[in-house]
C-alpha cells in the first residue's frame, strides 16, 4: 500500500509568538520550529500500515527550505521518500490543500494521513479539504484506524463526550488524534543514515488564495486580577465576586 | 432573500445551544447587511425548526433524503452545496463543534469558497466582513478576510451569546431534497459511543480543571464533585493526562482542547504557556494555587493563594450553601477528619 504522510512545520508549543512589523504574520526569528505534534502520530500510523500491508510511505511537507529538518526526521524514522513542496509561508490553507492534492495525484496513495490540526493555524480543515479536492472520503480526529484486506476502513473519531464509529474505504484521507498510537523515536544510526538520503522538492501549483490575513495581534484581555488568600472570609468574598461582579454563578 | 444559511443541529432538548449561538450571530450579520437568514436542519423531524423563530429567523429548510438517515459528512457536504446554489446563498455559518469543523471545510472546498474556521467575532469594515479567529492556540488573534463570493464560517462554541430576538417570528418551513448518489455517502457513522455520561469540556459552560497540584488521581474526586455541583465538566492539564491520572479527552491546552467556558477554575495548575493557550479565552478564570508566583495568576480574574487540600473542601461547603445544594459527603468527611 502507498501511504502519504503530511507533515507540517510549526512553532514549538513553548514559543511565545510576537507580531512581525508588517502586522500580518508572526515574527519567526528566534522561534524554534518542530514537526507538528499531531503529525508524529500520523507518521507513526503510516509506518505501522506499511509494516502490516507492505508498500511504501511518502512524507510530504509544504514549507520553507528549513522544513527539510522534519523530513530528515521522517527518513530516520523509516519513510521511503521525502518531498518538500517549497513555500515560504505564502500559501493560504486552500493553497496548501491544493499542493497536497497535487502531490497525491502524482503519487496515487491509497491512504493519506495527517495530524488532526496544525498547531499554528489550528483549523482542523486539511483532511476535509484534501479529501474533497481528490474526491476521496475524509474522516477527521481519528483515534483508531482499522483497515481490512478488502480495503474497507473502520475508524473511531473523537467527538464531544464520545466517539463516532465511521465506516469508509480506501482510498481515503484520515486526520489522526493523539492516542491512536505511541510514536517511536528515531535511532542514532538511522539519524546518521538519513543525512545521506535525498529529499525531493517541487514548486507548489499556482492557485489564487481564497482568504487573506488582514492583521494579527496579541490578544488583549482585561482581567480583574484580584488575588486573595485562603481564609474563610476570602473564600466568601470569592463567591460574592463570582456572583455579583463576574455574574457566572 | 436567504443570503445567510445558518446550519442548526438538535439534541434531545431541541436546538443545540451552539446552534442558538449561530442563529444569533446570523441575525446580527443579516441586520448589518440587510439580508435574510434561513436556518437549515438536516433530516430528522422538522419540529425543532419552529424554535428558530425565537431567534428572529423567519425561514427554515429541512434537508431530506433517505441516504442521510445515517450521518455521512461527505454526503452532507454535497447536500449543503446544492442547497447553497439553489438558494443563491452567500454566507454559510456552522458551529465549530466536532461535526462542524469536519463538514465546513469540505463544503467550502466543494464550493471553492473561502473558509474562516473557529471565528470568535465579526466586524464589518468598508462593506467587507472581517472574521477574528484565534491562531497559535490563541496566543495570537488573526483578522481574516475571505475573497470569494460564497463564504463559509465556523463559529467557536460558547463565544457568541445566544439571545432571543426582541420580536419572535413564526417560521415558515420548507423541505429540500438534494440529488444524492450512494457513492456520496463515502464515510458513514455506524455508531456513536458515549465514553461516559459526563459533560465534555468543549460543551461545558463551567470547567473545573486539575493539575499536578492535585498530587494524584485519587484526589480528583474533589474536582469531579466541584464540577458536578456547578453543573460543569472536569478538565485536566497535560501533565496529569501524560501521567495517566486523567483521560486525554479532558486535556485542556495546545495539544488538547481549546475551551472558552464562562467560568474556568484551575486547581493546582501552574499555567504552562501551552495550557494558558487552551483556556485563556474563557470569560472568567479562577486560579487556586499555593504558589503565588504561578503564571496561572497572570491570566486569572480571581486567584486564591492556598493549599488545595485546605481550600477545596471549605470552598465546596461554601459553594454548596450558596447554590442551595447538598454538601458532598466526601468533603464533609474530610473536614470532620481534620477537626
Amino acid at each position: 500500500m502507498r501511504v502519504m504522510a503530511c507533515l507540517s512545520y510549526v512553532p514549538d508549543t513553548a514559543a511565545r509568538p510576537r507580531i512581525a512589523p508588517d502586522g500580518r504574520q508572526i515574527d519567526r526569528t528566534g522561534i524554534k520550529f518542530i514537526m507538528n505534534p499531531y503529525d508524529e502520530y500520523a507518521l507513526e500510523e503510516a509506518l505501522r500500515v506499511r509494516e502490516r500491508f507492505g508498500g511504501e510511505v511518502l512524507a510530504v511537507c509544504v514549507g520553507p527550505e528549513a522544513a527539510t529538518e522534519i523530513l530528515r526526521t521522517a527518513l530516520a524514522l523509516g519513510v521511503d521518500r521525502a518531498l518538500l513542496v517549497r513555500d515560504d509561508w505564502t500559501l493560504d490553507s486552500f493553497g496548501v490543500a491544493t499542493a497536497l492534492a497535487h502531490v497525491a495525484r502524482q503519487y496515487q496513495p491509497e491512504l493519506i494521513l495527517m495530524g488532526r490540526q496544525s498547531i499554528d493555524f489550528d483549523s482542523f480543515q486539511m483532511a476535509s479539504a484534501v479529501g474533497e479536492l481528490l474526491g476521496y472520503p475524509s474522516v477527521s480526529v481519528v483515534s483508531r484506524l482499522t483497515i481490512a484486506e478488502d480495503g474497507s476502513v473502520e475508524v473511531d473519531r473523537d467527538i464531544e463526550g464520545g466517539k463516532e464509529v465511521v465506516q469508509t474505504r480506501l482510498p481515503c484521507v484520515i486526520s489522526v488524534q493523539k492516542g491512536i498510537n505511541e510514536p517511536r523515536y528515531p535511532k542514532l544510526p538511522d539519524i546518521i543514515k538519513a543525512k545521506a538520503k535525498p529529499i525531493e522538492s517541487i514548486e507548489p501549483p499556482l492557485v489564487e488564495p481564497l482568504s487573506d490575513i488582514v492583521s494579527m495581534e496579541l490578544p488583549q484581555r482585561h482581567r480583574a486580577g484580584k488575588i486573595l488568600g485562603s481564609s474563610d472570609a476570602e473564600l466568601d468574598e470569592l463567591i460574592r465576586l463570582l456572583h455579583e461582579e463576574a455574574k457566572v454563578i | 432573500m436567504a443570503a445567510i444559511l445558518a446550519l442548526v443541529e438538535t439534541d434531545a432538548a431541541g436546538l443545540k445551544r451552539s446552534s442558538c449561538e449561530v442563529l444569533t450571530a446570523a441575525r446580527t450579520l443579516a441586520a448589518q447587511q440587510s439580508v435574510g437568514v434561513t436556518a437549515v436542519l438536516i433530516a430528522g423531524p422538522p419540529d425543532p425548526l419552529q424554535q428558530v423563530g425565537v431567534y428572529g429567523v423567519e425561514e427554515g429548510i429541512v434537508i431530506e433524503h433517505e441516504l442521510l438517515q445515517d450521518y455521512s459528512m461527505p454526503a452532507m457536504a454535497v447536500a449543503l452545496a446544492q442547497l447553497v446554489e439553489a438558494e443563491g446563498a452567500c454566507t454559510v455559518l456552522i458551529a465549530a463543534n466536532a461535526r462542524g469543523k469536519e463538514l465546513a471545510p469540505r463544503l467550502a472546498t466543494k464550493l471553492r469558497a473561502g473558509y474562516a474556521p473557529d471565528c470568535m467575532e465579526f466586524r464589518l469594515q468598508d462593506g467587507q466582513l472581517l472574521a477574528l479567529r484565534p491562531v497559535y492556540a490563541g496566543k495570537v488573534m488573526a483578522t481574516v478576510r475571505l475573497r470569494t463570493p460564497i463564504q463559509v464560517y465556523s463559529l467557536r462554541p460558547n463565544v457568541f451569546t445566544a439571545r432571543p430576538a426582541e420580536y419572535p417570528v413564526v417560521t415558515t418551513i420548507r423541505r429540500f431534497q438534494p440529488q444524492l448518489r450512494p457513492e456520496d455517502c463515502s464515510a458513514v457513522v455506524r455508531d456513536v459511543l458515549r465514553t461516559s455520561g459526563k459533560l465534555d469540556v468543549l460543551e461545558a459552560d463551567i470547567i473545573v480543571s486539575g493539575g499536578r497540584g492535585m498530587r494524584g488521581p485519587e484526589h480528583f474526586w474533589m474536582i469531579e464533585e466541584l464540577a458536578q455541583m456547578l453543573g460543569g465538566a472536569v478538565g485536566a492539564s497535560r501533565a496529569v493526562v501524560d501521567a495517566g491520572w486523567r483521560p486525554h479527552s479532558e486535556q485542556v491546552g495546545q495539544t488538547g482542547k481549546t475551551v472558552s467556558p464562562s467560568l474556568y477554575i484551575a486547581c493546582g495548575i501552574s499555567g504552562a504557556i501551552q495550557h494558558l493557550a487552551g483556556m485563556s479565552s474563557s470569560k472568567v478564570i479562577v486560579a487556586i494555587n499555593k504558589d503565588p508566583e504561578a503564571p496561572i495568576f497572570k491570566v486569572a480574574d480571581y486567584g486564591i493563594v492556598g493549599d488545595l487540600f485546605d481550600v477545596l473542601p471549605r470552598l465546596a461547603v461554601k459553594l454548596a450553601h450558596f447554590l442551595g445544594k447538598p454538601v458532598p459527603e466526601r468533603f464533609l468527611n474530610l473536614l470532620q477528619q481534620r477537626n
